[in-house]
């Protein structure tokens, strides 16, 4: 047990729980708060949405997280609101106003989930008015599933919820107890821990002192050990305070311009660097996962977890990137492409973590694309991922890289079929001779997101589509909710 | 002096009214009692529970609130499909931190099988293993995390057999969990023989998890006798008090069963939410205390049954017009293990293969094929959608051949004049509201406009692809199992005027609670704040239906307005003899929360919570109970041949999407709905229903993919892995209406028709779309295999196998 301290609802509260609890687990077990509802304790239904804020800073805005799968020890020094804290007195949020007036609740059960995914929409407006966009509200409300309304009557109150009149509470911008970094020392090296190191090196002593305590982050995937598979999780390092690991830079590495990303970078804090630079990897994060999932996902949570069909690898290995590890006594250097080893076997020593990520400015004249195929569009894991960097000049392909997710053990170069067209023309007997290495060089498997049939026709179907956008420019081969 | 005898004399004359009402000669019941406020029955109400479920104030089953000694209970699940439990060893189990107590068959006192309709149900496994989470133990500790980690040190002995996992090998096997069942009608052989044009076709259709938000859960309290109260989240409360009853061997009037809300059900919480409160009450019984029962959602899918797989085939014969002569359809349902509700279920796909066409001559044949997977159950729908697909899969198929738009092969073979009775029997009522229904969507979604926009856009476009589909539904309004078309209400008036109205409908959702409040107010001619309901329990209305088969309002319904009637009626009676110079019995009413007697200069108002205090000075019951029993029905199972429905609702949906045939990916760009609820209880709600319906059906047939793995395990277990629609594939264009001025023809409640389940066939529209895109790569020549769900790797492969075929 450990103390944590935070603002809950505008309240000051101090509570003692172990290093796996989650929020969930903390408001309804602990605190007796039933509002915020367990749908799948797995981060994929949205029924547990709660708001936290880090800060009362003016650009710190309302974030909606996952209850069931963010521990609350990471709550120190954050407002958390929920749906019980919304209304004052009986003067409902416009959320929920707007929820009741277009009829958007049937069986109510993921309401309040709904109702504050709509909050932290609602709090960014007050905050920075900006106009709905179908995609907007896409990103706002995809990870939320209600099983009933058939989501139009909650499109609408989206809607109308900016014309209800509000005036904020007088918690709204109450500035949460500072928290020190936690500094406790457990009392023995198996002693229930949850370290927040602010630094590095601070981090990285943690790390070498607590050898089988396990780094977390966004705890997207982590968590569910506990929740799905009830491992104990009984010492945690934090990663997602310590300073290095937050920022982004513009730098120069190996003569290459690119960005230096902090490894504890969020997705969504990635969005406006992407949309700038990388466009169409930006619409892969926004299919990536949930908002929730977004808000707290880190760019090297995705890479240290090494998992076949995480999102980002496969568009970093095109994109030639490097990670910087560190341990206690230094960093070093690696591609992304030697990273990973095998099925959830990274490069990474017992004693490392990862650090940043170099991600290399596209090149001039390369073109980046990303294409994910899933069972649906939004919140979910990709059956197949093809990335596709290269540059074509006088008709021929240059600099071709080619990278899978789903179509090995881990994310995977697809060096022959990359050879098949280095160097060639832009021709369809080409395309065919590296769909034909390509059907060579992976034999992926069949699962519950598709069957290796499936994978590997996919596959070989994205080399044809490359081909046809670039053979064919002004055609629309593909649907642009999905592909860019 | 009016007393009560002659008030029983008014029923009498009520009772025969209603009799003309239902043949149609008396008047239309709609006009009985005019809805005058905005929010009684008829009017746009919000859902009795809006305001808690946005504040998070509606309590569903684990926010309620238990003494600290509460167990938490765990199962213990089959591991593998098919086997024999040869050892169950659970001493590590009791010995593990915080475990109370451990259940397994030997401890169960009472019935140990816990079948529904028929047997076959065991509460827990004795030996034979019979799918891949089926409950062998339980184990009830002081937290829910204790019980599950100590469920994990049972140790099992299982001699494994292979699973069959095959419906239809099953059938060839001859294994079925109940007898094949025929429905005929005229010489089907001599149809096919003399086919001018003979069209086959078969069909997978998937089955569908119901994902419900709040998973199976329940509460039982152990009571100071030898009974139980359960607090369960439960379509079927009277059911589950009688398994409760019969599994601690007590009588049913010791189990009492309370049903606030369902955070969803969607007929997964119609039989398969009682073997948990059996569980739970073994639990409660043996220990007294409090105990805590929910599964974790993957337990949840894998211990639950889901929507029957079918497999589907067909042989028609059909003119040169496209028109249906006659043929043999055959459905085989993927039962699951168990009977469970597979008979009426397979029943219901027979009943509904022809959709809204009229098949001639037909034989339909249904088989329950026995599985080694959980026992498959209801689901909004009911067999009715899988049944549908044949037919309109059939409908693409015979416009292909005959070269028309499937449009035009729809209408000419819906059931018309001369061709108005089904396969079993039934006359269709209302076939010209069928045919104005989409006569009229196909013009307000300028069918014919896109029609010609799409297939020039395909010209254009070798690899998107836009498809375009109109599909109606019939749905069939009754239980088909007779007896379960009957409701009660209990209604008590308090002495402030308030009204308390129980009924043996649940709410799940849909409304049904505020539909019944709407209809108290509307007869008793208050505002819908007076009237409220509790809870659903067995202790006020006894021997209940399942809140299912879309019945809810149609069947409670009935029963709350009988009850408020006979009370109004009651209280006429009394105000005309007793208030001062007695009061005109003739033309006294219930408006704005008055009684009103006379008319013009002689009108006097008096106001109800004072008619209500007057009557109960004067010893007047201020309670009354309604009853109501669906008339007319009947099914003669030997003969296949009867008038199983009440009446049929109505509705036609079109569907437009986009498919990338390279990748697979489609979306749906518009879909414009007119549906029929006859004159609408609360057009909000039905609005609801029927949106909601459509999308639930379009996940069914699209992104919602159940998938065992070889040995039997369900590996779609989470939302990870099963896909049910989200905000995104909510079409940007979605035109909903509902068919106004055609109220029903029998004389339901208030001329209204039920709305649960037949918007969800809706659906289907997306999935016929999708495979007129995929038949344009074919120019239209022929129709694409689509088997369902229509995920992009299907439709990425029906694509690729039509473009191999070419080269």
């Amino acid at each position: 047990m450990a103390t944590i301290e935070f603002l809950l609802n505008g309240t000051p509260k101090q509570c003692d729980v172990s290093p796996d609890t989650s929020i969930l687990t903390l408001l309804r077990d602990h605190l007796g708060m039933t509002g915020t509802k367990e749908g799948c304790a797995s981060g994929d239904c949205g029924a547990c949405t709660v708001a936290i804020r880090d800060s009362a800073e003016a650009m710190s805005g309302f974030e909606s997280v996952n209850a069931c799968i963010t521990p609350a020890h990471q709550l120190k020094g954050r407002h958390l609101v929920t749906v019980e804290g919304l209304a004052q007195g009986e003067q409902l949020h416009p959320a929920q106003q707007a929820m009741i007036e277009c009829h958007a609740s049937q069986c109510g059960f993921c309401t309040p989930g709904i109702v504050m995914s709509l909050f932290t929409l609602h709090s960014t407006q007050q905050q920075q008015p900006f106009s709905l966009t179908p995609e907007r509200l896409e990103a706002v409300l995809g990870g939320n599933l209600c099983r009933c309304t058939g989501y139009r009557p909650i499109r609408d109150a989206a809607l109308r919820m900016a014309q209800q009149p509000w005036q904020a509470p007088a918690w709204f911008d109450a500035a949460p107890p500072v928290s020190a970094a936690d500094k406790t020392v457990p009392s023995g090296d198996s002693a229930p821990l949850f370290a927040q190191p602010s630094t590095l090196a601070e981090l990285t002593k943690a790390r070498r002192r607590y050898p089988d305590a396990r780094l977390v982050a966004g705890a997207t995937d982590l968590w569910l050990e506990t929740t799905q598979r009830l491992k104990a999780l009984e010492q945690l390092i934090d990663v997602s305070r310590v300073n290095e690991l937050c920022q982004i830079e513009e730098a120069t590495f190996q003569h290459q311009p690119g960005w230096w990303v902090g490894a504890g970078v969020t997705y969504r804090q990635l969005e406006p660097l992407f949309e700038q630079h990388f466009p169409t990897f930006a619409h892969l994060l926004h299919r990536l996962g949930s908002q929730q999932i977004r808000n707290r996902g880190t760019l090297g949570g995705n890479i240290a977890n090494a998992s076949p069909i995480g999102d980002t690898p496969p568009v970093l290995m095109v994109l030639n990137a490097w990670v910087e590890v560190a341990n206690d006594d230094g960093v070093r250097l690696l591609p992304l492409n030697t990273f990973f080893i095998d099925y959830k076997q990274t490069a990474l020593a017992s004693d490392e973590v990862i650090s940043k990520v170099f991600i290399p400015a596209l090149a001039a004249n390369t073109s980046l694309r990303v294409w994910k195929l899933s069972k649906r569009r939004e919140d979910d894991i990709s059956a197949v991922l093809g990335a596709f960097c290269y540059r074509v000049e006088d008709g021929i392909m240059r600099d071709v890289r080619i990278a899978f997710g789903g179509m090995a053990a881990t994310p995977k170069r697809a060096l022959n079929t990359e050879a098949s067209l280095e160097g060639q023309p832009l021709s369809k007997s080409c395309f065919q001779a590296a769909q034909q290495a390509l059907d060579e060089e992976f034999e992926p498997m069949s699962d519950v997101r598709g069957s290796q049939h499936y994978r590997q026709q996919a596959a070989r179907n994205l080399l044809e589509r490359l081909y046809l956008t670039l053979s064919a420019p002004n055609q629309e081969v593909m649907l642009h909710a999905y592909a860019h | 002096m009016r007393t009560l005898t002659k008030l029983d004399g008014d029923s009498h004359r009520a009772r025969r009214e209603l009799a003309d009402h239902i043949q149609g000669s008396g008047p239309l019941a709609r006009h009985t009692v005019d809805s005058q406020s905005q929010r009684q029955a008829g009017s746009a109400s919000f859902h009795e529970s809006a305001q808690k479920h946005v504040t998070g104030k509606a309590a569903y089953i684990d926010d309620l609130k238990t003494p600290a000694d509460a167990l938490h209970v765990a199962l213990g699940l089959s591991p593998v499909a098919h086997g024999r439990l040869t050892s169950l060893d659970l001493d590590a189990v009791r010995q593990a931190p915080g475990v109370v107590d451990v259940i397994a068959f030997g401890d169960v006192p009472g019935h140990t099988d816990i079948g529904p309709v028929f047997p076959g149900d065991p509460i827990f496994v004795d030996r034979e293993i019979s799918y891949a989470g089926q409950c062998l133990f339980a184990v009830a500790a002081t937290s829910l995390q204790a019980a599950r980690r100590a469920v994990k040190l049972a140790k099992l002995d299982i001699d494994e057999q292979p699973a069959s996992l095959d419906a239809v090998t099953a059938v060839e096997r001859e294994e079925f969990v109940r007898p094949t069942h025929v429905q005929e009608r005229g010489d089907w052989q001599s149809a096919l023989e003399q086919a001018p044009q003979l069209i086959e076709g078969d069909l997978f259709v998937g089955g569908q998890e119901h994902f419900y938000l709040e998973g199976q859960a329940c509460i039982v309290v152990p009571t100071e006798d030898e009974g139980v109260v359960v607090h369960t989240s439960n379509q079927h409360p009277s059911e589950t008090q009688k398994l409760v009853a019969e599994v601690l061997g007590i009588p049913f009037h010791a189990v009492t069963v309370e049903v606030r809300r369902m955070g969803g059900g969607f007929g997964g919480k119609e039989t398969q939410a009682s073997p948990w409160a059996c569980m739970a009450a073994l639990i409660a019984r043996r220990t007294g205390q409090a105990t805590r029962l929910r599964l974790p959602r993957s337990e949840d899918m894998r211990a639950t049954g889901k929507r029957h797989p079918f497999h589907n085939r067909y042989r028609l014969a059909v003119d040169n017009e496209g028109v249906i002569q006659g043929g043999d359809i055959t459905v085989i349902g993927d039962c699951g293990y168990s009977p469970d509700l597979s008979d009426a279920i397979v029943d219901r796909a027979m009943f509904h293969a022809d959709n809204a066409y009229s098949l001639g001559n037909a034989r339909v044949t249904g088989h329950r094929a026995r599985t080694h997977t959980a026992s498959n159950t209801a689901f909004r729908g009911f067999g009715g959608p899988q049944g549908m697909m044949i037919i309109e899969a059939a409908m693409d198929d015979i416009a292909r051949r005959v070269g028309e738009d499937p449009l035009t092969i729809r209408k000419r073979n819906f059931y018309r004049e001369g061709h108005d009775v089904t396969h079993y029997g039934q006359q269709v009522d209302q076939i010209k509201l069928l045919h104005t229904l989409v006569e009229t969507l196909e013009s307000s979604s300028e069918y014919w406009t896109r029609r010609r926009a799409i297939t020039a856009f395909n010209e254009a476009s070798p690899i998107i692809k836009k498809g375009l589909a109109l599909t109606p539904v019939k749905f069939g309004i009754s239980f088909t199992a007779q007896h379960l078309n009957q409701a009660g209400a209990l209604l008590h008036v308090y002495t402030d005027g308030s009204i308390m109205i129980n009924h043996g409908g649940t709410e799940m959702g849909q409304g049904l609670h505020t539909k019944i409040c709407q209809v108290v107010a509307r007869e008793l001619g208050l505002d819908l704040d007076s009237v409220r309901i509790s809870a659903t329990r067995t202790d006020k209305v006894p021997n209940t239906s399942p809140t299912a088969a879309s019945s809810g309002a149609d069947l409670n319904g009935m029963a709350a307005r009988d009850a408020a009637s006979k009370l109004r009626e009651r209280l006429f009676d009394f105000a005309a003899v007793h208030f001062e110079d007695g009061l005109d019995r003739e033309g006294m009413r219930l408006e704005d929360g008055m009684l009103i007697a006379g008319h013009g200069e002689s009108e006097r108002r008096i106001p109800w919570g004072e008619l209500v205090q007057t009557a109960y000075l004067n010893r007047i019951s201020l309670s009354e109970k309604g009853f109501y029993a669906t008339p007319l029905i009947y099914y003669n199972r030997a003969s296949g041949q009867g008038r199983p429905f009440y009446y049929y609702a109505f509705g036609a949906a079109v569907s437009e999407v986009s498919v990338d045939t390279l990748s697979g990916e489609y979306q749906v760009d518009r879909v414009d709905i007119l549906h029929d609820v006859g004159d609408s209880l609360n057009p909000a709600i039905d609005m609801g229903q029927v949106e909601g319906g459509f999308i639930q059906g379009m996940g069914w047939l699209t992104s919602e993919e159940l998938k065992w793995n070889d040995k039997g395990m369900l590996i779609s277990d989470g939302p990870a892995t099963y896909k049910i629609p989200t905000f995104g594939d909510l079409p940007p264009v979605f035109n909903v209406s509902l068919l106004e001025g055609h109220p029903n023809s029998m004389a339901s409640l208030y001329r209204s028709k039920a709305v649960g389940e037949p918007p969800f066939m809706l659906g289907i529209s997306v999935w016929s779309a999708l495979r007129d895109a995929l038949s344009s790569l074919t120019g239209y020549q022929s129709s694409p295999h689509l088997d369902t769900p229509a995920t992009p790797e299907h439709v990425m492969l029906a694509a690729n196998a039509v473009r191999q075929k070419a080269l």
